[in-house]
């Protein structure tokens, strides 16, 4: 019994120190997380310090982004976007001979992150215009603390409707998701012919949903008949049962808008079902090579998807916009990068034609902007949602090729 | 004719509950310790099986080599952290056993990262059965197959071996049975090294079947087939297999019938037959009060 209490013992204090070490290194993490912005932002000045130099004092734009935490993937893609425009934008010459000061902090993803790191911007740095956020959530909380101090501010990638309800100084670059659904409603109907329509789409997703009711609502005003409409949950993998439903009713499309991991399965199992019909789906699909079995790289062709540019686009603003992405960060641009880079050069298009940095000359501005971008020509409608066009995507031999675009009707 | 088929997508699900509810049945016919860390010992066999599939092994090389680690990981999961608690209450064991199912969730997610891996697929390779509009895959009846026969290999070496016999007198009672020489520990190592390496044989059919793994795909399953174990009368080898089988076919079933927007609806009423269960027939479907448990 005794040697047995002592091991208990020296478990518990194994335990305890495993414990301890746990909060230490929680700790470390935070701190670590607190001043990751402050040296990236440092960075940033450095940077500028020898950029070439001009007397006029430089023009201090901020940015929000999630760049550490479990959104953190499309933080720094929409991040390294932005600042590769303002690089571009700086060498240059800088707007009207004054130079970008572009100070970036990091918000986790998180809404009360984001709002904190807002009034450091606005408080401490004197921000004349803000970039980001990227995630809906937090977008939606920043933009209501722009709204009222009334800083110009546009969100490269938060697609939730009411991140520019907010105010008139907010503006977004992306579409919306009703957008992608009614569009993929269109195509379907002019390009596809299509008369019979599935939908099985993620019941416990917004993204998911607002996808698929769009699409519903414009296939039936376009007369395409929903033969099957069907839900799951997050997290799900199993699909056959629906699918089988599905089959059933013999549809010509099925329409599948989730992200491209769960894309993957629904495709899969669909052609165990007997469902031999393209896929469509919306910008959750870009990715989907990257799940396909590495014996069978062809499995996703025939699919169809919308999203925000294709890397295909012969135009030379993308081309360009790809190599001088690959050259920096050795990697080819998400949609996420795209759109924080169209998002820079608008911002700063903005602030060059409002000819000072005062706020309301610039959300003037804004509002007039017309500019062609690497996720389309862009003007903005009276919420400050952006009127462009949508790359529809086939996926053929293994490789997305733009098939069309379709400009946005709303 | 769609009813059949969906008859079927039920038993190939419930035949992947069967197999990880065997495994807990035996654990707790013998240890009456519910070993929640089971399901996430299929997730440790899909990823073994992938890793060892894709490393260049021929297929009968690589998956009974996946099945034996996942087993010597369920044998030093035993020896390490229930073992020790043995004559503790059965609460801390439990307790433990939750432990255990986070600490290998978290770790594979910190080794393999959280993102879904794509598990090879064969049923190109395999016939297709075609019913009138419907399809069905080879791979759902293998896994039926599958199951079943496991099942049945199981019963038989439970009542018709010598080890068998020590494991059911382990079961009845294990003071009286190490009383009688038997050696306990064995006994029990093996238990966990059969459940384990069912639970590994459920994950190659789910990773078979549904074609990708990621280190929280053993939550679910694990619960559910909780649930089947509980439905058929937890401790009872056939009892695990028809409360797979029924669960897997509820769950499709009730996916088939219910209108669009509903769907999801499924997992609760699984979740309402473990309550009515619980509440009219706590011994399970074929649970006797105080019999033999194996």
């Amino acid at each position: 019994m005794t040697r047995k209490h002592k091991v208990s013992r020296w478990l518990a204090a194994l335990l305890t120190g495993a414990l301890l070490l746990g909060m230490l290194a929680a700790c470390q993490s935070t701190q670590a997380t607190t001043t990751a912005p402050t040296t990236k932002a440092d960075a940033t000045e450095a940077n500028k310090t020898d950029a070439p130099s001009t007397d006029k004092e430089p023009i201090v734009i901020g940015g929000l982004a999630p760049l550490t935490g479990g959104v953190s993937v499309y933080g720094i893609a929409s991040d390294n976007g932005t600042q590769l425009a303002i690089e571009e934008i700086n060498a240059a010459g800088g707007i009207n001979g004054r130079q970008i000061k572009y100070i970036v902090l990091d918000e986790q993803g998180d809404a009360e992150q984001a709002v904190t790191a807002y009034d450091r911007l606005v408080n401490e740095h004197n921000i004349v215009a803000l970039i980001g956020d990227v995630t809906s959530t937090p977008s939606i909380a920043v933009a209501q603390r722009a709204a009222r101090d009334g800083l110009p501010m546009i969100a490269p990638t938060a697609t939730a409707a009411d991140v520019t309800l907010q105010g008139k100084n907010v503006f977004r670059v992306c579409f919306l998701d009703p957008d992608q659904g009614r569009t993929m409603a269109d195509f379907a109907k002019n390009n596809l012919k299509v008369t019979k329509a599935a939908v099985i789409h993620n019941a416990s997703d917004d993204y998911s949903v607002g996808l698929a009711e769009a699409f519903i609502a414009q296939a039936k005003e376009l007369g395409i008949e929903i033969v099957s409409e069907q839900t799951y949950v997050q997290d799900d993998k199993d699909f056959r049962t629906q699918l089988t439903t599905i089959a059933a009713a013999k549809p010509d499309v099925l329409y599948a808008p989730d992200y491209y991991g769960t894309d993957i399965l629904i495709l899969n199992q669909a052609k165990d079902a007997g469902l031999d019909v393209p896929l469509l789906g919306g910008d959750g699909w870009d990715g989907i090579l990257t799940q396909t079995a590495a014996d069978n790289p062809k499995e996703a062709d025939g699919s169809y998807f919308t999203n925000h540019y294709a890397t295909s686009d012969e135009s030379p603003i993308v081309q360009d916009f790809l190599k001088a992405f690959e050259a920096k960060y050795n990697e080819v641009p998400i949609s996420f990068s795209a759109l924080g880079y169209d998002a820079a050069k608008i911002m700063a298009a903005a602030i060059e034609r409002a000819g000072s940095t005062d706020k309301d000359a610039i959300v003037k501005a804004l509002n007039e902007t017309d500019y062609d971008g690497v996720t389309g020509h862009i003007t903005f409608d009276e919420n400050g949602d952006p009127l462009k066009p949508i790359s529809i995507i086939e996926v053929v031999d293994g490789a997305y090729k733009l098939i069309t675009k379709i400009d946005i009707e709303r | 004719m769609l009813f059949f088929v969906q008859l079927i997508n039920g038993l190939q699900l419930g035949a992947i509950y069967a197999l990880v509810a065997l495994g807990y049945t035996m654990v707790y016919g013998i240890v009456k310790l519910i070993n929640f860390a089971h399901g996430d010992l299929m997730m440790v066999g899909a990823y073994l099986s992938l890793f060892l599939y894709t490393s260049g092994l021929p297929l009968y090389f690589a998956l009974p080599l996946a099945i034996i680690g996942t087993s010597v990981m369920g044998v030093l999961i035993e020896r390490v952290a229930y073992r020790p608690l043995r004559n503790a209450s059965r609460l801390s064991a439990l307790i433990t056993a939750i432990g255990i199912s986070l600490l290998l969730q978290n770790s594979f997610m910190i080794l393999f990262s959280s993102t879904p891996r794509r598990f090879p697929s064969v049923s190109e390779h395999l016939p297709v059965f075609v019913l009138g509009t419907n399809r069905i895959s080879f791979m759902a009846l293998l896994t039926v197959l599958f199951a079943v026969g496991l099942m049945l290999l199981l019963t038989a070496f439970v009542h018709g071996t010598r080890m068998g016999k020590a494991m059911r007198a382990v079961s009845e009672d294990m003071r009286a049975a190490q009383l009688m020489g038997i050696n306990v520990n064995r006994i029990i190592s093996m238990t966990f090294a059969i459940g384990s390496a069912l639970a590994a044989f459920a994950a190659i059919l789910y990773g078979f079947s549904f074609q990708q793994i990621d280190p929280y795909m053993g939550a679910m399953p694990g619960i559910k087939a909780f649930i089947a174990a509980v439905l058929g009368g937890i401790g009872i080898l056939p009892g695990a297999m028809l409360g797979g089988f029924l669960l897997g076919i509820i769950e499709s079933l009730t996916k088939a019938v219910m209108p669009a927007g509903y769907t999801q609806l499924a997992d609760a009423v699984v979740f309402l037959v473990l309550i009515l269960v619980l509440l009219f027939k706590p011994s399970g479907l074929l649970g006797q009060p105080m019999r033999e448990k194996v």
